[in-house]
């Protein structure tokens, strides 16, 4: 009898473990909760090659044997934008070198950017006497496709660089010098002096995600590639350590990334903060929707997206004036950073707020009372919002 | 590798020649039953069958699994696993100098090692001699690995993360014991080859001790020309238990080449303490706490970590010990596993937080050994892993059922 009541406890709980395979595995958290996943309707072989992307820019970690430095800020992608999201001070790196548009004086001197780290043996680099720089801390990669996929032309339509409505906000492109290597979008305007429009950076001196890409990987990792072969640490000629199409499939990944999902839309404190953000005048810099144009990955073409940024350069003022730029914008001016995904930094940030270009703000009421320049009135207008009002307009930040 | 596939022929020899001969001429030679047994015996405390006459003796185990994990929200789906299959061949030269060697198939033939492969000569119990590839004795896993004796199937992540066990290293030492009344003291001490610089260079992105195996260059000779010490002295009392205090130190950096000075030499140490007892309700508690400091250049990245700790506990509690299904002397056991890992204990410059790169782990299982020497098991693992700049934690967590078993 005893043995029976063995057999069929034993046949009732291989049942059991059988029917909870699935329910004892930690679920997934929500998409609107996730900086990383893909746009909707990629193709099989886009999906693949997706998934080569993320392989390459979270899991591949270099070494010496494979690369990495000798100088260095970090050791692999992920290292910076964990979960594709912000990145936090221990990522934070070092620009050095320019503080007019006549272009970097310090590039036989390690500029434009600072290795702090080496592999060991090797002396990291150490910013040149007398030379201007500036802190940046990583951004989220989040939805960098529908960026891409904007026009020259709706960018030149949100500037207003002679501020000719008066509102005190201007805003402009950086126009800058594009690599040999730099694929020219179909419809780019290029300005008479053989300039085109950067829209990626924080001060917007980047064209492309290629050009984003080899640099990270040159300038941050030290991996040098067929697009970008200066070896950082003593300016020679090098071998690529990556391959073109291991670039190419991260280049595709950052592209096809998906946008942030806004949460509690509905909640009624988070429209009226959309609203009073929109009452002081934030939105017009902190554009709320944009719409693609024409562009390769069809997903990503003529799409309506909400980055809350216009991608133009402002003039934030003297107290986030670093004395150091890139391009052709003036130190205090600064590239609109996308609001989407703020309420999420933190997941990627250790549990913590590191807001504005360098981390420098721990609150987002601290990064808003920080604003100058031509976010001076918006600033003020907050300050003078009730004590509620301004928890609406916080929770409707966090909301995106 | 010659030498590793003539030793496997070898063996492969005697298990044909085992298939034509008389089981009955199979002995199984008389175990020492007393309960003052170390971990430090465990390599010579196994299953050997003798053939015949001949003066050897071979046993082996292995280990083999079905999973079900899944991460966040994302599974690998179904996965069977053949772990390890392991060969031991010990003989007794005379009477009192003896060989064991033990070759090791993982994940199929992914990695085929010489765990263990030396030669004892007993001058007195307090003084022995031990030459060859020997156990690194840091904590107790390393000496006392094997599956058979474990109710989980996968290996502690301290033992083998952070600590880099299974860890065998070329090099002579001595070892002892000493029994007094209901007590036995042991210690033992090696100087072997040691660590190289993967431990900080590596694909992990964090310091890990394990990276240093894959490069079997250490079996023929010293990265860098220095030796690793590891000591190790324990005391069991026969109603107690076992504790064990275990030390290991070594260079790690190629710190000079052809007489030039590269770096100064940078020490990789390690202590460790384990313990094991067995309460008056049959319940056995094991465990073991290790500690690792690394000098690290500080302008290399802090991602690597200047100091490391962590360890496990296991807690076996036999339900049932009875005739099952024809089994004479079955054993049904509940049993749990703990485990923590900081694999950083450093904080940022940048911030002064605490970095984190931290894995806690929890496994309860449930175990069934039809014989002492076999194990069916069933795991349920959760893991909460935070990395290192501490954000919330990735969520591993499944099913896992194996078998393992000394042949």
């Amino acid at each position: 009898m005893k043995k029976k009541l063995l057999v069929l406890f034993c046949l009732a709980a291989s049942m059991l473990i059988y029917l909870s395979c699935g329910k004892v595995l930690p679920g997934a958290a929500e998409d609107d909760q996730l900086l990383d996943g893909p746009v909707e309707g990629l193709t099989s072989e886009q999906k693949k090659a997706f998934l080569r992307g993320d392989a390459a820019f979270n899991n591949e970690i270099f070494t010496k044997e494979t690369g990495l430095g000798p100088v260095f800020v970090a050791t692999s992608c992920g290292t910076c934008h964990a979960g594709d999201g912000k990145g936090h001070p221990f990522s934070t790196l070092t620009r050095f070198g320019q503080s007019d548009t006549l272009g970097n004086r310090f590039l036989n001197n390690g500029g434009p950017q600072l290795q702090h780290r080496a592999i060991p043996g090797f002396q990291p680099e150490k910013i040149s006497p007398g030379a201007a720089f500036s802190n940046f801390t990583p951004p989220a990669n989040t939805g960098l496709g529908f960026l891409e996929a904007v026009s020259d032309a709706t960018l030149l339509s949100l500037a207003d660089e002679n501020d000719s409505d008066g509102d005190g906000i201007s805003g402009r492109p950086n126009w800058i010098n594009v690599p040999a290597y730099s694929f020219i979008r179909s419809g780019t305007i290029i300005r008479s002096d053989r300039k085109y429009i950067g829209r990626f950076g924080k001060k917007a001196a980047v064209y492309d995600l290629l050009q984003q890409t080899v640099n990270a990987y040159n300038q941050d990792m030290g991996i040098n590639s067929f697009y970008e072969h200066i070896n950082t640490y003593n300016g020679q000629d090098a071998d690529p350590e990556v391959t073109n199409q291991t670039v190419q499939d991260v280049v595709f990944y950052l592209q096809t990334l998906k946008a942030p999902i806004q949460r509690t839309t509905n909640d009624a404190d988070v429209q009226a903060g959309r609203q009073l953000f929109l009452n002081s005048n934030c939105g017009k810099c902190h554009t709320p929707q944009i719409q693609t144009g024409n562009f390769p990955i069809a997903q990503l073409a003529n799409k309506t997206f909400s980055p809350f940024s216009d991608f133009l350069l402002h003039d934030m003022g003297p107290a986030l004036n670093d004395g150091y730029t890139e391009g052709a914008a003036m130190p205090a001016e600064w590239r609109t950073p996308p609001l989407w995904g703020l309420g999420l930094s933190k997941n990627s940030q250790g549990g913590k707020y590191f807001l504005l270009h360098d981390g420098r703000a721990g609150s987002i009421e601290q990064a808003v009372n920080l604003h100058g320049g031509e976010a001076q009135q918006s600033k003020l207008k907050f300050g003078q919002l009730s004590a509620s009002d301004k928890i609406k307009t916080i929770k409707f930040l966090e909301s995106l | 590798m010659k030498q590793v596939c003539l030793l496997i022929l070898t063996a492969l020899f005697f298990a044909q020649a085992n298939a034509q001969i008389d089981p009955e001429l199979l002995r199984k030679p008389q175990a020492d039953t007393g309960s003052l047994k170390l971990n430090m015996d465990a390599v010579y405390d196994r299953p050997f069958a003798k053939v015949g006459k001949l003066p050897v003796a071979l046993g082996g185990y292995m280990e083999a699994n079905y999973q079900y994990l899944g991460e966040d929200g994302v599974t690998e789906g179904h996965q069977f696993q053949m772990r390890r299959l392991t060969l031991f061949v010990s003989s007794s030269i005379s009477q009192r100098i003896k060989f064991l060697t033990e070759i090791e198939f993982e994940d199929g033939t992914k990695e085929i090692n010489i765990e263990f492969a030396s030669v004892d000569f007993e001058f007195a119990p307090l003084l022995n001699f031990r030459g060859g590839i020997v156990m690194n004795p840091i904590g107790a896993f390393n000496q006392n690995h094997d599956g058979p004796k474990w109710e989980f199937i996968d290996r502690p992540i301290s033992a083998t993360q952070m600590l880099p066990a299974t860890f065998s290293n070329v090099g002579f030492g001595i070892f002892g014991k000493k029994y007094a009344n209901k007590w036995v003291y042991a210690y033992e001490a090696y100087l072997t080859n040691g660590f190289n610089d993967r431990i900080i260079e590596n694909s992990e992105n964090k310091t890990f001790l394990p990276a240093t195996k894959p490069d079997a260059s250490r079996f023929e000779e010293s990265f860098n020309g220095s030796m690793l010490f590891t000591g190790k002295v324990a005391v069991r009392n026969s109603r107690i238990g076992e504790i064990g205090l275990s030390y290991m130190s070594g260079a790690y950096n190629k710190f000079q080449e052809d007489g030039l000075v590269l770096d100064k030499k940078r020490l990789a140490t390690i202590y460790a303490v384990d313990f094991n007892t067995t309460l008056p309700t049959k319940t056995f508690i094991t465990g073991e706490w290790a500690w690792v400091n690394v000098d690290i250049p500080d302008t290399y990245t802090e991602q690597f970590g200047r100091k490391q700790q962590g360890g496990f506990v296991d807690i076996v509690q036999p339900i049932l010990q009875r005739s099952m299904f024809g089994f004479g002397k079955a054993t049904l056991n509940a049993a749990l596993r703990l485990e923590y890992v900081d694999w950083n204990k450093g904080s940022f410059k940048s911030t002064g937080d605490k970095v984190g790169d931290q894995v806690y782990s929890i496994i309860p299982a449930i175990s069934w050994r039809p014989t002492s020497q076999t194990v069916l098991r069933l795991n349920y693992r959760y893991n909460w892993q935070r990395d290192m700049l501490n954000n919330l934690p990735s969520r591993l967590a499944g099913l896992q059922f194996g078998l393992s078993t000394y042949f």
